[in-house]
């Protein structure tokens, strides 16, 4: 047995070590706001957050977490930065299919608690992990300068 | 091709729902268990269903069946716009819901079947939804009318609730619903004049994207039912070929692993989670026989394709003498156009849940095309269709891959062998190797110029895999011979030649299946067409723009005032830095005209950099002006995307590509600035919008590849090294 901590809450999972965190959270907890897209770590569709840094979930292993708490779309709106991410996301109409969004929103959650002001280079060095075969990076970008400005405008750190 | 022939599904027609209404609420509107669909009886006992598309309770909830597969179009929320604007209620007062498989209800006017592709959904929907929400909206006022004993025409309608103005009573719809269902349904309803509409042409917040941001949308990968198993599978990597053996020892010693289903072609692993699934198959390390394209490669394909389009062609078009006025023309191009097979990797990996047991089955999956899924299980399983229910998933992008069945049809040769229902996931190696591809074109093109440089003919003879002969061979035209989708964008172009000959060689590959691609037909012969153009403008020392003009109809304004609005907006003729270059490409597809300029870098090492991407489009009623801008942003990616890095190749047999890492998609660092501008012409004729911006880019970017470096690329994709070549 393995636990985790998943959104706040401890999980005990009969899994191998070796099992990546995203069949953890989707298959065995239930969670299914993450998604699979590659299973190999180049399109960003998996990414959650371990102890607040983004991560791949579909190769991080579940014998890595340990203590670490890992935070999920299903969550992260109750983080400020979340909230505001997701916000500007609806606001700025970004979403098409959406398979993607969870990631891209992870991704770029994480970008805004480290800069709070990115600049357009640092939103490509940030997000170019995260693929949208919709096309919606035109909009990604806009939603994550609005997010910004939303937490500048309250003096959010990030 | 024989196998897939052979499995080819029947076309059901005049199915009725019956008890068979199942649907998926959107999850932000639903409290249900997710995964679980909601039944919706065809005929409501208690409420309210004028007609396929409305359902009203005694609540007054509203309910809208829809009749196209929402994958990220953002079809749902216009198709609602068009019955809400009618029906007299709120955007936020309807609850959209996947319609079920049945042909007699839902058949596509543009397609011809049940089915989400072409850019086809606003232009079937366009009179048929504000029709069906115009005859509700009647029937309701005549209902509330009758309880009142006033005339209907002194009622209104406004947010669900009727009115009548003279006496200030008013009744919600949900009071009115058992009256109303008792009246006989006219046939024949005044619609809106544009100038009353309140929503159409507004830009609402969409109804699908909420869950989408915090987790809560349900996709078909996302399908939970009690008891699940969850299973992966591999079928032969070369097509054609059978499963020879197989460890199943070593796939049932994997912790986790439940079952191994190995059929003739294909070998699925089951277990209780997706790693046990995965790591059941790895260790079951399947062995093939590979049959009789084993040894074929890319070299042999081309050369097949090569030797074909030196044969004539079914004559699509033949007007003039073309042969003869290019012979004598001053200036002469004869070129090669080349277009590769492609993939298209939605990011939700196929997947497909299927419960079958003695006396029925349920399919929670993703389609484009539920009538053909419903139908296949059924052909599979034995089971009468009637008794298979197909609960529609909102899709993780579909691009015409789910426009088939064979990822349904082969859930179902596995799941009849289990009794639990099982969620069959392909991995991207999966996915991206046992696609359905995009057809290779290998087209020649001959044009000629005269002595001031105007066209005098133009010959363009398409060779490639006919899509329709195997997905609809009823759409085929001159004796089956004709795919018309194969010289869509060849035989009807913007520009009126002296001479035109449109030929098409049909020419089927061995080694894969072809299948819809975003843009179909268009994308690939409006690159042909706009390079050579190009190239003619080049050729006669013109400026691409001008050239253009010169080609038009005089009495095509609408084109021309789209033309000038692209040139106007993205600064044409304005000057570039060195190495820098605008390309400028002309469409008229699914309805919609369209002028695109695109505007690159190519460093010194050959890489290329979209800066900026200017559009305008006339398409006639804007329904949804966000949604238009999005879609063609959106598939202007999507296109660059193929133009730049994609190609299919295969060799032993085998596709090459496996996953993101080598068949790549652009990335938000590559992504160019996208303008969109819509002329306002709300009088014109109704055009698509989902592929348009796939079409235009290919060429566009060929065109301004050319402007910066004097380099004519004639094969996609450009970014492979192309311009590095001697």
């Amino acid at each position: 047995m393995i636990t985790v901590t998943v959104n706040g809450a401890s999980h005990q999972v009969d899994v191998t070590e070796d099992m990546p965190l995203l069949w953890v959270i989707r298959d065995v907890i239930g969670l299914s706001g993450t998604k699979f897209g590659c299973g190999i770590a180049q399109c960003g569709a998996c990414t959650v957050h371990v102890s607040g840094k983004p991560v791949r979930s579909c190769l991080y292993p579940i014998g890595q977490v340990g203590a670490q708490p890992v935070t999920t779309i299903e969550a992260i709106g109750q983080t400020p930065t979340g909230a505001k991410v997701q916000q500007a996301w609806l606001a700025s109409e970004v979403v098409q299919c959406g398979y993607c969004q969870s990631g891209q929103i992870m991704s770029a959650t994480a970008l805004l608690d480290v800069t709070p002001s990115p600049t357009d280079a640092e939103i490509d060095q940030a997000m170019s992990g995260n693929i949208c075969r919709c096309g919606t990076y035109v909009r990604i970008r806009e939603a994550i300068h609005q997010a910004a400005e939303a937490g500048a405008a309250v003096g959010q750190p990030g | 091709m024989n196998a897939m022939l052979s499995r080819r599904v029947v076309i059901q027609t005049g199915l009725a729902a019956g008890g068979l209404m199942l649907g998926l609420r959107l999850p932000g509107f639903s409290p249900g268990v997710a995964g679980a669909a909601t039944t919706v009886p065809a005929t409501v006992a208690e409420g309210f269903a004028p007609n396929a598309f409305i359902r009203i309770d005694r609540q007054g909830l509203v309910t809208l069946i829809m009749p196209n597969a929402e994958f990220g179009q953002g079809i749902w929320t216009s198709a609602c716009m068009l019955i809400a604007e009618e029906l007299e209620v709120g955007l936020d007062q309807v609850t959209p819901m996947a319609a079920p498989p049945d042909a007699s209800a839902y058949t596509d006017p543009l397609l011809g079947e049940q089915a989400t592709g072409g850019s086809a959904s606003i232009r079937g929907d366009w009179k048929r939804l504000r029709e069906a929400g115009a005859v509700g909206r009647t029937l309701l006022i005549q209902a509330a009318a009758q309880q009142w004993s006033v005339d209907p025409g002194s009622c209104s309608a406004s947010r669900a609730v009727v009115t009548h103005a003279a006496s200030g009573r008013t009744l919600g719809y949900g009071a009115l619903v058992d009256a109303a269902a008792l009246l006989p349904v006219p046939t024949d309803v005044p619609i809106k004049e544009q100038s009353a509409f309140k929503l159409i042409g507004t830009a609402p917040r969409r109804l699908d994207t909420p869950p989408k941001v915090d987790g809560t949308a349900i996709y078909g990968i996302d399908v939970k039912i009690p008891g699940m198993g969850i299973g992966t599978v591999s079928a032969c990597p070369v097509k054609g070929g059978k499963l020879k053996s197989f460890n199943e020892a070593a796939a049932r010693a994997v912790k986790g692993v439940r079952d191994v289903v190995a059929l003739d072609d294909v070998i699925a692993v089951i277990g209780d989670h997706m790693w046990a699934a995965k790591q059941g198959l790895q260790a079951a390390a399947a062995q093939w026989d590979e049959g009789p394209n084993a040894a074929t490669g890319m070299k042999l394909v081309i050369e097949r394709l090569d030797t074909a389009s030196k044969t004539e062609g079914v004559v699509a078009k033949d007007e003039g003498d073309v042969a003869s006025v290019i012979g004598a023309s001053v200036k002469k191009l004869d070129v090669v156009y080349q277009l590769p097979f492609l993939a298209h990797a939605p990011m939700e990996p196929i997947n497909t849940t299927l419960h079958v047991r003695p006396d029925g089955a349920d399919v929670w999956v993703g389609t484009q095309v539920p009538v053909r899924a419903q139908a296949t299980v059924a052909k599979e399983t034995g089971l009468p269709i009637g008794t298979v229910k197909v609960h529609s998933q909102i899709i993780g992008g579909a691009f015409g891959r789910r426009l088939d069945v064979d990822s349904i049809t082969q859930a179902a040769r596995i799941a009849r062998h289990v009794s639990y229902p099982v969620k069959l996931i392909w991995t991207r190696e999966e996915d991206i190797q046992h696609d359905l591809y995009r057809p290779y074109y290998y087209d020649r093109i001959s044009a000629g110029l005269d002595a001031d440089g105007k066209v005098t003919g133009w010959s363009h003879r398409v060779t490639g895999s006919s899509v329709m002969a195997r997905w609809a061979p009823p759409g085929m035209k001159m004796d089956g011979k004709l795919d018309p989708d194969a010289v869509e964008g060849a035989t009807e172009t913007p520009y009126r030649f002296p001479a035109q000959k449109t030929e098409y060689v049909r020419h089927e590959p061995n080694e894969v299946t072809t299948l819809w691609w975003r843009g179909v037909g268009p994308t690939h012969n409006v690159f042909v067409v706009e390079s050579v153009i190009d190239e003619l403008a080049a050729l006669a020392s013109k400026d691409p723009v001008e050239f253009r003009r010169a080609l038009l109809p005089a009495d095509d304004h609408r084109t021309r005032a789209v033309l000038d609005l692209a040139v106007e907006k993205s600064g044409w003729g304005s000057a570039l830095p060195t190495g820098s270059g605008r390309g400028v490409a002309l469409q008229v597809a699914f309805g919609t005209i369209m002028a695109t300029v695109a505007e690159v870098v190519v460093t010194a090492k050959g890489e290329v950099q979209v800066k900026r991407v200017t559009v305008a489009l006339d398409c006639g009623p804007v329904v949804n002006p966000d949604t238009v801008k999005a879609q063609v942003q959106g598939g202007i990616i999507f296109g660059l995307t193929a133009a730049l890095y994609n190609e299919i190749t295969i060799e032993k047999g085998r596709v090459q590509q496996s996953n993101f890492h080598d068949y790549r998609m652009m990335r938000i660092n590559e992504a160019p600035a996208i303008d969109v501008h819509i002329v306002h012409n709300p009088t014109g004729s109704i055009g698509g919008i989902g592929e348009t911006g796939t079409v235009a880019a290919a060429p566009a970017l060929a065109n301004a590849i050319f402007a910066a470096t004097g380099r004519r690329l004639r094969r996609i994709p450009f970014a492979t090294g192309q311009l590095n070549e001697a």
